[in-house]
């Protein structure tokens, strides 16, 4: 570092004389030609499974991003596009038809058919297999009978071969945004060597995934070490820019942070908090940030007597000062949240809380007043994350602001916060964090508030908002199903069962040996993009 | 000395079990939510509940659940079988693979415990009060007090990261290059001790009457140190050291985790953190094995060094 600042000191004046206006290709990490023979290394934790239908934290889906080639992609609107597929179509947003692009191969040199999609599917919703991810495939027809301990049925009935090349999927309910789902890890299709009798995998198969996608497999997962893989050339979508990846598998971040500071390591995904405040001194423009989708924000327990009218979760809200917070404890790592949808889905609209987003105290304090909202508050949240900070800070906003006593209470993990959630113990408020599977807003609206949502924990029951999230769902057009939404979003707006509070970031930074390092709405880094430098 | 190393093996098959039945109760009694805890922040799906619930017999709960589950556990382990870890991953085979860089790592940290603190140790027990020995004292004491948490980034930073003296990571197969920084970090609060023991152990004993009447028959003062007193001295620091090489096995949490070395401790972080209570339990049990085996190796090198040591 202390010769790279030298450098910077006697180049300044440099510049300054020769009248350097602007640096082409932004210092550090941009210069220099691009090597398409080199390999990058990516930091990720140890995976928990490289399975598709087993995969659903961020580490292992960085891997199989590699190793395979999605159906769809989302563009700039965040719409999907089709990439492995050639059209996914449907008349009623019940029956969709997906026609497969030809030229797929996977890396054993099988052709990709319809059949290895419908065979992975088939796994990853059979209850037995205990598939972390298998309630993707609930919206299909006949996944109720793949249940329980000794299930009825081994397959999807709404899973049918067409030919070859296409197949079609129906869906127990209309559903508009299917073709959304479909980017998501766990409609990659595995090939008919994952397979060791119908239904049953290979073992091993997981140490060296056979995908379909511009990387291959090269040995095996090291486990805790790292997962190498490196360029398949017969892959006929855009070819990688690099010619092999290094995930390295880090416990801990500060130790990346370390290596990428001195160029052991290319790509870091998420710079450590304790480093955030110092990593633009420290990494210049190579410190980068880019939207997230994750979202932020405190949980009211509707079911409690306190917490029932509408007015005083809205003065609490209006008591908070979102931006204070973001600026001064995440040092803007984060950005302040008004609405209950991410902005990176399509129909996001900004400022739909309305009122109650706007930071007010004196109108807060009068309306908290007025409601009798409750002298004490409890902000619960879960001790391991890093959280105490900002409930402490918003606990003396709420303090000062509303006049009450306001206490943070810290349990040892999220689980055990649950846990006492689920019980309906008194939490008082209690922190929650969402990150969407794929880009809509039915994804954060349905499981969040809808009646029988599978992360509604705080008994938020509204029959108006549930049939906008039906008809939604049962649209014609996305553009229809996106309107219902935002009804349906407005209605959170009048009641507020939960306060949002902020829109999460990708904070990444890389080393002086990469260009164009950019990353998703999913913590993934875009690995078509990722150029080595000479 | 046969009867005696037979029943200190017999003993240690019982402080064996009586230690993995009190881990393994701790781990049952601080156990929350394990599948909760594996998924992090994420909600678990009732066919993902079930499945592990049934295939962990996490389901049995209560006293006789403990001990369905301990009797479960300890009939696999005696087939040599330590189950699997939550991920699913075999952990033998998590072992297998973590134990050769933790050796690897110790066995840097003792050396540099043992050339450094005994040597210098020595130096300061026979100069006592000498510039050398102040200026070890306050050093030893400035290391005695400075945290692993805070020595270990500390010297990542300025050596791995400033000065690039070191690879700031060691990584899964390192070189002794790489693993030398952590080695020498996690070997210098061993170093400290073993020092200060070897100090006062050299400087007790070189007031001696043996050493007195091995200096009155003339002999060189060399070998007064190095056979006579040194030998004597070392006692202690063997006891230290001893119990000290399995402090370095689960103490380098903290030291594997800063230089992601993926060994013991690395792991024994993870298990912990995601409440995996058998990959947690499976490393203590081979933890209490290397303590056991190193006191038992302590024990004879007494009557090595000191032979009016005796085994019945």
């Amino acid at each position: 570092m202390r010769v790279r600042r030298l450098a910077a000191w006697t180049a300044l004046p440099l510049a300054v004389t020769l009248g350097l206006v602007a640096c082409g290709s932004g210092g550090d990490g941009g210069s220099g030609e691009s090597d398409p023979n080199a390999a990058v290394r990516i930091e990720i934790a140890e995976p928990q499974h490289l399975l598709p239908t087993n995969t659903n934290e961020t580490s292992g889906s960085q891997v199989l991003a590699a190793l395979f080639s999605p159906l769809v992609d989302y563009d700039e609107a965040h719409k999907p596009y089709e990439v492995a597929a050639e059209s996914i179509t449907s008349e009623d947003n019940t029956t969709w038809t997906i026609e497969l692009k030809d030229g797929y191969t996977f890396h054993n040199g099988e052709n990709v058919t319809a059949d290895n999609y419908i065979d992975a599917w088939n796994y990853g919703a059979y209850a037995p297999n205990g598939q972390n991810s298998s309630y993707f495939f609930e919206k299909i027809a006949g996944y109720d009978d793949l249940q329980g301990e000794s299930p009825k049925a081994e397959t999807l009935t709404g899973l049918k071969k067409v030919d070859d090349q296409s197949f079609t999927v129906t869906l127990s309910q209309p559903y508009s945004e299917f073709k959304s789902m479909l980017g998501y890890t766990a409609f990659y299709p595995l090939p008919q060597a994952a397979f060791s009798a119908p239904g049953e995998l290979v073992e091993g198969y997981e140490q060296a995934p056979i995908g379909q996608g511009p990387f291959k497999m090269k040995g095996t997962w090291q486990h805790d070490a790292k997962v190498v893989v490196e360029r398949y050339d017969a892959f006929p979508g855009e070819q990688p820019k690099v010619a092999g990846v290094e995930f390295r598998i880090y416990q801990q971040l500060t130790a990346a942070y370390a290596d990428v500071l001195s160029d052991n390591l290319d790509v870091i995904k998420t710079i450590p908090t304790e480093n955030l405040s110092t990593a633009e001194t420290d990494l210049g423009d190579r410190f980068l940030q880019s939207p997230a989708s994750s979202l932020h924000f405190l949980a009211f327990p509707t079911f409690q007597d306190e917490f029932s009218n509408p007015d005083v979760r809205k003065a609490i809200s209006m008591a908070i000062d979102r931006d204070e917070i973001t600026t001064s404890i995440f040092k803007d790592s984060q950005q302040p949240a008004r609405s209950f949808v991410s902005p990176a889905v399509a129909g996001y609209r900004e400022n739909t809380v309305g009122a109650a987003g706007e930071f007010d105290p004196a109108k807060a304090k009068a309306l908290y007043q007025a409601a009798d909202g409750p002298s004490k508050i409890t902000l619960s949240y879960n001790g391991d994350g890093g959280h105490k900070d900002w409930i402490d800070a918003t606990c003396n906003q709420l303090k000062a602001n509303l006049g009450v006593d306001c206490v943070g209470s810290a349990e040892p993990k999220f689980a055990d916060l649950l846990t006492k959630v689920k019980a309906k113990q008194p939490v008082g408020l209690f922190r929650m964090g969402w990150i969407m599977d794929y880009p809509s807003m039915e994804n954060y609206l349905g499981p969040l508030y809808s009646t029988n949502g599978s992360s509604n924990y705080y008994g938020y029951s509204n029959p108006e908002f549930d049939r906008l999230l039906a008809e939604g769902a049962s649209a014609p057009s996305e553009e229809e199903a996106i309107k219902k939404y935002q009804e349906a979003e407005d209605l959170l707006a009048e009641d507020l069962p939960v306060v949002p509070l902020r829109f999460g970031q990708n904070n990444f930074g890389h080393s002086t040996k990469v260009k164009n390092v950019e990353m998703d709405l999913f913590d993934r880094v875009d690995l078509v993009k990722i150029e080595a430098v000479r | 000395m046969f009867r005696f190393v037979v029943r200190r093996l017999l003993q240690m098959v019982l402080a064996f079990f009586g230690t993995t039945l009190i881990v393994y109760a701790l781990m049952f009694a601080g156990q929350g939510d394990p599948i909760q805890a594996l998924a992090g922040e994420r909600p678990v799906t009732a066919a993902q509940r079930a499945y592990l619930t049934e295939k962990y017999h996490l389901d049995a709960t209560g006293v006789g659940g403990f001990f369905y589950r301990y009797f479960d556990y300890l009939s696999n382990l005696v087939r040599g079988d330590l189950g699997e870890s939550l991920t699913g991953r075999s952990i033998g085979e998590i072992l297998a693979a973590a134990w050769p860089v933790t050796i690897k790592l110790a066995l840097i940290a003792i050396a540099v415990a043992v050339i450094f603190g005994v040597t210098a140790g020595v130096l300061a027990g026979i100069r006592r009060a000498g510039i050398f020995d102040n200026a070890t004292l306050v050093l030893t004491l400035l290391v005695l007090g400075i945290p692993t948490i805070v020595l270990a980034p500390l010297a990542q930073y300025f050596l791995g990261v400033r000065w690039q003296l070191f690879p700031p990571t060691a990584g899964a197969d390192p070189d002794f290059h790489a693993l030398l920084l952590p080695g020498i970090v996690l070997g210098s609060l061993s170093l400290a001790t073993a020092l200060r023991l070897t100090r006062t152990s050299v400087a007790e004993n070189l007031r001696a009457d043996y050493v007195r009447t091995a200096r009155s028959k003339g002999l060189p003062g060399r070998r007064v140190v190095s056979v006579h007193v040194l030998r004597n001295s070392l006692i202690p620091v063997i006891t230290f050291l001893g119990v000290e090489v399995g402090n370095l096995m689960s103490g380098a949490i903290i030291t594997e985790g800063v230089f992601n070395i993926p060994g013991v401790g690395f792991n024994l972080f993870r298990g912990i953190r995601t409440e995996d209570g058998p990959l947690v339990v499976g490393i203590v049990s081979v933890l209490v094995v290397v303590y056991l085996v190193a006191n038992l190796v302590v024990d004879i090198l007494y009557a090595v060094l000191d032979p009016r040591i005796r085994y019945e």
